[in-house]
């Protein structure tokens, strides 16, 4: 039997809409891309995500919420084993992508980073050319020549809908671009690697709403090829771009379903006194 | 209410004299230095010229007097103290922020710091006996039989001399540049890192791609430091280059720096031209690590500029 085929999953059923049965607006039904399951998350001996279940739906976007410090960074950073960078930072439970547990021993981490791309709530452009940060993945990931490597660092620029603004300064630092800009370049480096889902923790919180904007429409496209998480403290933000939201609290996931349903009809009160802006 | 108004100013006035005239001391002390060694070495610079540079003779007793073997040995004992410290603190940095435990990272880094308190007569007592010893028994033959073929490495294995003077150099300027390099390591931003390892890079790639790139400026300027330091460094290397006016590729042969000529000679110094000849090689240093110091301000301006960071 095939494990991923009926998650086990703690929340009650009343809170957690399966995603088979109520999808995100018109299309195929969209299978998870990434089930976790029970995941628990320790810093040292504090506890800081408890039973964790979610479902992460193929091309679709699913938001994050929560008030500061509920676990929300915490529990993406487990996906591409980030934390690991850390010592005594740990993770219990499944997160099962294509079929496999990654937080089992012996899976290729630069393999699952190279599958999950990562972006920042800061811009994390490398000390180097627009076009070295772009091939920086590439050249980690694949043996190219020259021509190919440029061929692909522009479909990523253009798939980021950056290369019309950068596409004369290829070869300036990186660092000179504006902070909209660079926050793109991130994100063209994250697929240029062609990962499956790209996960992104507060991808606008440190930059302007017109470049939030361009980011917010980037999302929206880059949902036909890839998978994404979003992880936000902006409800609006949550509300517009995303089709499944997932409320976190205190390490816990308190509802998670379609994203229209959640602010429309939350079925907690936690959820509903959250987004109507009671708290947090 | 008036008055107290004019106070207030004249006690910035004076204020800003004050800091102003302590500031400036730095300059009129800098340029009281290089006149008064300009000054006593006019009878050299009158007798010998330019001459002085390119003479490797040094002859108290017919008056001949020249600075290249000098010269030639603080640059060569300097490059020597380079290659080696420059790399190994560079690898003791990382591995003491990237890599170690802090269990095991700060009682090393203490240590490394400690290297730094040790007065450099014991870097000296130590090297002659001790390293030299040691370096003549067992190093300098083991190289002489692998690579004897260089001249670099050719000559009698006498323990003191140039690669000698050369390694406790690197000994004495190791721990402050790998203090230096430890603080810029550490303050390249965790999230940078993160998003290289998020890259799916690996330590390596990390650290040599991106962590040392952004560094780059902070660890050049923890090598000019390193570089400073040797170039002048007196005692240390007073006690086991060997104090022999020679100019000679093998690096296992006796030399000496212009640091160790001047720690060596001025009480032998009788003839005017002699101590003349001695307060021009000081100049000679003085203007070196100037011009050195100078050329690396530059070089980091222009290395700022083509990164695009401040």
């Amino acid at each position: 039997m095939n494990k991923t085929d009926f998650p086990s999953l703690l929340i009650p059923p009343e809170r957690f809409e399966s995603l088979g049965r109520e999808g995100a607006g018109p299309g195929p039904k969209n299978p998870p891309r990434i089930v976790v399951r029970n995941l628990n998350f320790f810093y040292g001996r504090h506890q800081a995500l408890f039973d964790n279940s979610l479902e992460i739906a193929a091309n679709r976007v699913t938001a994050i919420i929560g008030p500061s410090g509920c676990g929300k960074s915490t529990h993406i950073r487990v996906y591409n084993r980030i934390y690991e960078i850390y010592r005594d930072q740990r993770a219990q439970g499944e997160v099962i992508l294509d079929r496999e547990n990654i937080l089992a021993p012996g899976v290729d981490i630069i393999e699952l980073r190279r599958k999950i791309g990562m972006i920042f709530q800061r811009p994390t452009t490398f000390p180097m050319s627009v076009f070295e940060n772009v091939a920086y993945g590439l050249r980690l990931h694949y043996r190219l020549n020259q021509g190919e490597v440029f061929d692909r660092v522009e479909d990523a620029l253009k798939r980021a809908v950056l290369w019309d603004e950068v596409k004369d300064k290829l070869e300036d630092s990186a660092t000179a671009l504006s902070g909209g800009q660079q926050q793109r370049l991130c994100i063209a480096r994250a697929i240029a690697v062609e990962p499956e889902l790209l996960l992104m923790d507060e991808p606008t919180s440190a930059i302007d709403p017109v470049a939030t904007s361009k980011i917010e429409d980037l999302i929206e496209s880059l949902k036909q090829n890839y998978t994404l998480v979003i992880v936000t403290h902006n409800m609006q933000q949550a509300a517009r771009i995303s089709d499944f939201t997932a409320f976190f609290y205190e390490g816990r996931i308190v509802e998670f379903g379609p994203t229209r349903r959640i602010f429309t009809k939350p079925l907690e009160k936690q959820t509903e006194d959250y987004i109507t802006g009671r708290f947090g | 209410m008036e008055r107290k108004q004019a106070n207030h100013n004249r006690a910035d006035a004076v204020f800003r004299l004050a800091t102003g005239l302590c500031a400036s001391m730095v300059f009129v002390i800098m340029l009281g230095i290089l006149f008064e060694l300009y000054r006593n070495s006019r009878l050299s610079i009158g007798q010998f010229g330019f001459r002085f540079l390119l003479s490797s003779a040094w002859n108290p007793v017919t008056d001949d007097f020249g600075a290249l073997s000098s010269i030639f040995g603080t640059l060569v004992s300097t490059l020597i103290a380079m290659v080696l410290a420059v790399p190994l603190s560079l690898v003791i940095a990382l591995f003491l922020v990237e890599l170690a435990p802090p269990a095991l990272s700060r009682p090393v880094g203490y240590a490394i710091e400690l290297l730094a308190a040790i007065p450099s007569i014991i870097y000296g007592m130590w090297g002659l006996f001790v390293f030299a010893p040691f370096m003549s028994g067992y190093v300098q033959p083991a190289l002489s039989d692998s690579f004897g073929f260089l001249p670099l490495f050719s000559g009698p294995p006498m323990g003191i001399g140039m690669l000698s003077a050369g390694i406790i150099l690197a000994l004495m300027i190791l721990p402050y540049i790998s203090a230096v390099m430890r603080e810029v390591f550490s303050m390249v931003p965790a999230v940078v890192k993160e998003s290289a390892f998020g890259m799916g890079a690996t330590t390596w790639e990390v650290t040599y791609k991106v962590t040392v790139r952004y560094g780059l400026r902070g660890l050049l300027g923890a090598s000019f430091l390193g570089l400073g330091r040797a170039i002048g460094e007196t005692m240390a290397v007073t006690f086991v280059i060997g104090n022999d006016h020679r100019l000679g590729l093998s690096l296992f042969s006796p030399g000496n720096t212009i640091a160790s000529t001047l720690a060596n000679e001025f009480a032998e110094a009788s003839a005017p031209i002699y101590l003349s000849s001695l307060m021009e090689l000081g100049l000679i240093l003085f203007l070196i690590t100037f011009l050195i110091q100078m050329l690396a301000q530059v070089w980091l301006h222009r290395l700022q500029k083509g990164t695009g960071r401040a």
